[in-house]
């Protein structure tokens, strides 16, 4: 579907825990072919603090429906705004943007591992997955098991695995302790997203077995269209915009010391 | 329908609207969002003889009403630009002006003589203003000597529309005006960003990987429009007012103040459609005031 500028409205919020939110969106336009790990790019109210867009995964597409819906982490002004809107509100937003993660080949074994809201554009991937008649394996990492958001919207998509830093959920530690990777699984595909430092942990994991792997970027964006060029990241073939030729990136393409 | 139209030089222009380079990409971008020939004229990204990398991420930090950014210049340089760039931007119908960078006067002058070839393209903008490339860039815009004798070299190469761009960074602007105008610059456009910075006082690091950037956006237009009357009243030559641009009433005060035409940058990632909407509300306040024509009110400020 073509880049837009859309109006679209809230129609449904629902508190996840103390300061995640799920956000349902009905959009002014009919909805097609959006891409697992595209980004919507959310103008808050233009003030001084909040001047430029937040951008924002897309977590679920109805297209029965027209509705997008999306999963925001309180982090500051901005999110903190939006996440107070009431449903009724006309939200201005510009959409879809990114390239989003490629489809796995069918019989492909693919490890799906997010963290914290890094989860959100992991789910309509393997939403995707499961209508291709595959079951992705499903590792999330969080700090307590209270962080732990949507889990039971994972566990309907593929066996799902938890971690938490503080050992409140399952296994205790980072996602990359989790004993999934010893197991010879035999992974022929691995989609990350989540906190730059997990990312990078779970690519060198990746690289040592010897799995594609394919992250989503959060650099910090000024139009999130490609003309500024702010939101770069390196690859071998020189700086290329997270918003366009991202936010996923194969990690082969990546110069991540890792 | 008032009349919008506007002369630079010996261009026409359809409205006094144009979009800023840097904030532009190649105008293809804009392609979904907007009829990009319904613009005055477009200012592409800033190009250099050579391909440029430009500056580590972090390049951008959001501040009041504004942002900070230290791309640095990074483009795939002049033989990409013919070869891939121009054709792409041949279908427009609008003026499609290339903003000209250089670290050397060499440098500009090969550049300026590429484009000079490129018969679609009737004007350049020469950025003597970029704060965020070691070498050049606002070293030109900053002194006098130099900004005269960059555009006098690149006068003897280059044919048509000749806009300098300034930099706001200097102590009187109306100085550095006059003397572009002086060495042949056939219009001035102003100004480009402020050199600014911001920390990061949790982390106590600089925000961008350059430590200082170029601020841009509403925080800078006070300042802004103040540089542009001041110019307006200095030279002859037509003004090209911008900095902060959000909506229509915004760029009147520009024209009012004595711009010919104005820019629009920052604003276009804020909302993508703004350009187009600054026409329709220009042409709003000239029937609302009852004037025939733009150029009625370029200059118009009643003191
Ligand atoms: C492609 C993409 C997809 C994203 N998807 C989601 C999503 O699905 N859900 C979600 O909650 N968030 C997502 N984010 C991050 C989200 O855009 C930021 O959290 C948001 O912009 C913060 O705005 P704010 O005004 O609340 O915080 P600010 O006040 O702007 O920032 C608060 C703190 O967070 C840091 N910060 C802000 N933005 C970023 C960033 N992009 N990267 C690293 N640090 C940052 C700031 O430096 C500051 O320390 C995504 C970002 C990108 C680029
Ligand atoms: C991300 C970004 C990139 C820019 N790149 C260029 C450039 O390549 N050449 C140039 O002359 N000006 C460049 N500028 C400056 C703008 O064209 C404009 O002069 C400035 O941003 C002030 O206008 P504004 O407040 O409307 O953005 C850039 C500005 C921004 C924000
Ligand atoms: S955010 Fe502007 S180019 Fe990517």
């Amino acid at each position: 579907m073509n880049k837009r500028v859309g109006q679209l409205q809230l129609i449904k919020k629902i508190k996840l825990n103390y300061n995640n939110y799920l956000l349902e969106f009905k959009a002014d336009s009919i909805l097609s072919d959006i891409k697992p790990g595209q980004f919507v790019n959310i103008q808050i109210d233009r003030s001084p603090s909040t001047f430029l867009r937040r951008p924002i995964s897309i977590y679920d597409v109805n297209y029965q429906t027209d509705t997008i819906s999306l999963v925001v982490k309180i982090v500051g002004a901005g999110s903190e705004t939006l996440t107070s809107t009431e449903p009724g509100s006309i939200i201005d937003m510009v959409y879809p943007l990114g390239n989003g993660f490629s489809q796995p080949k069918a019989g492909d074994k693919c490890l799906l591992v997010g963290g914290g809201v890094g989860v959100a554009p992991l789910y309509l991937l393997a939403k995707e997955m499961n209508i291709n008649g595959i079951k992705p394996f499903i590792l999330l990492g969080a700090r307590t098991a209270e962080d732990h958001i949507l889990l039971s919207e994972f566990n309907k998509l593929g066996e799902v695995f938890l971690t938490t830093n503080d050992g409140s959920l399952q296994v205790k530690g980072f996602v990359t302790d989790h004993e999934i990777w010893s197991n010879s699984l035999n992974f022929n595909k691995i989609y990350c997203c989540g906190p730059e430092p997990m990312m990078k942990a779970v690519a060198a994991k990746a690289a040592k077995l010897d799995i594609d792997c394919e992250v989503s970027l959060e650099n910090l964006m000024a139009c999130g269209f490609g003309v500024c060029l702010c939101c770069v990241t390196k690859t071998h073939d020189g700086h290329k915009c997270v918003c366009t030729e991202g936010p996923v990136f194969n990690i082969k393409d990546l110069e991540w010391q890792i | 329908m008032a009349n919008l139209e506007v002369k630079i030089h010996n261009l026409t222009f359809k409205n006094p609207v144009i979009t800023a380079s840097g904030t532009f990409g190649n105008g293809v971008e804009f392609d979904d969002f907007i009829d990009v020939n319904s613009l005055g004229g477009i200012v592409l990204k800033g190009t250099t003889l050579k391909h440029r990398e430009g500056n580590n991420y972090p390049r951008m930090a959001e501040t009041a009403s504004g942002m900070l950014n230290a791309v640095g210049l990074q483009n795939k340089g002049a033989e990409y630009f013919c070869k891939h760039i121009y054709p792409a931007v041949l279908r427009y119908d609008t003026n499609v002006i290339v903003n000209v960078n250089g670290s050397t006067i060499e440098d500009y002058i090969a550049l300026a003589e590429i484009i000079n070839d490129l018969e679609a393209i009737p004007a350049i903008e020469l950025n003597i203003s970029c704060p965020n490339v070691k070498e050049g860039g606002m070293a030109f815009g900053t002194s006098c000597p130099m900004a005269e004798q960059v555009t006098k070299e690149v006068r003897r190469v280059y044919s048509k529309t000749l806009i300098v761009k300034l930099s706001p960074n200097v102590t009187n602007i109306a100085e550095i005006a006059r003397a572009v105008e002086s060495n042949g610059a056939d219009a001035v456009s102003l100004v480009n960003t402020f050199l600014g910075m911001a920390i990061d006082a949790e982390k106590r690091v600089p925000r961008l990987s350059t430590v200082t950037g170029g601020l841009s956006g509403p925080a800078i237009k006070p300042i802004a429009l103040r540089m542009v009357w001041q110019v307006a009243q200095a030279v002859k030559v037509p003004v090209i007012g911008m900095g902060g641009i959000m909506c229509a009433s915004d760029a009147i005060e520009f024209l009012l103040a004595g711009a010919s035409a104005v820019q629009i940058g920052t604003a276009n990632f804020v909302d993508p459609q703004v350009s187009v909407k600054v026409i329709a509300g220009i042409d709003d306040y000239l029937q609302r005031h009852n004037f025939n024509s733009v150029l009625d009110i370029i200059g118009g400020l009643q003191m």
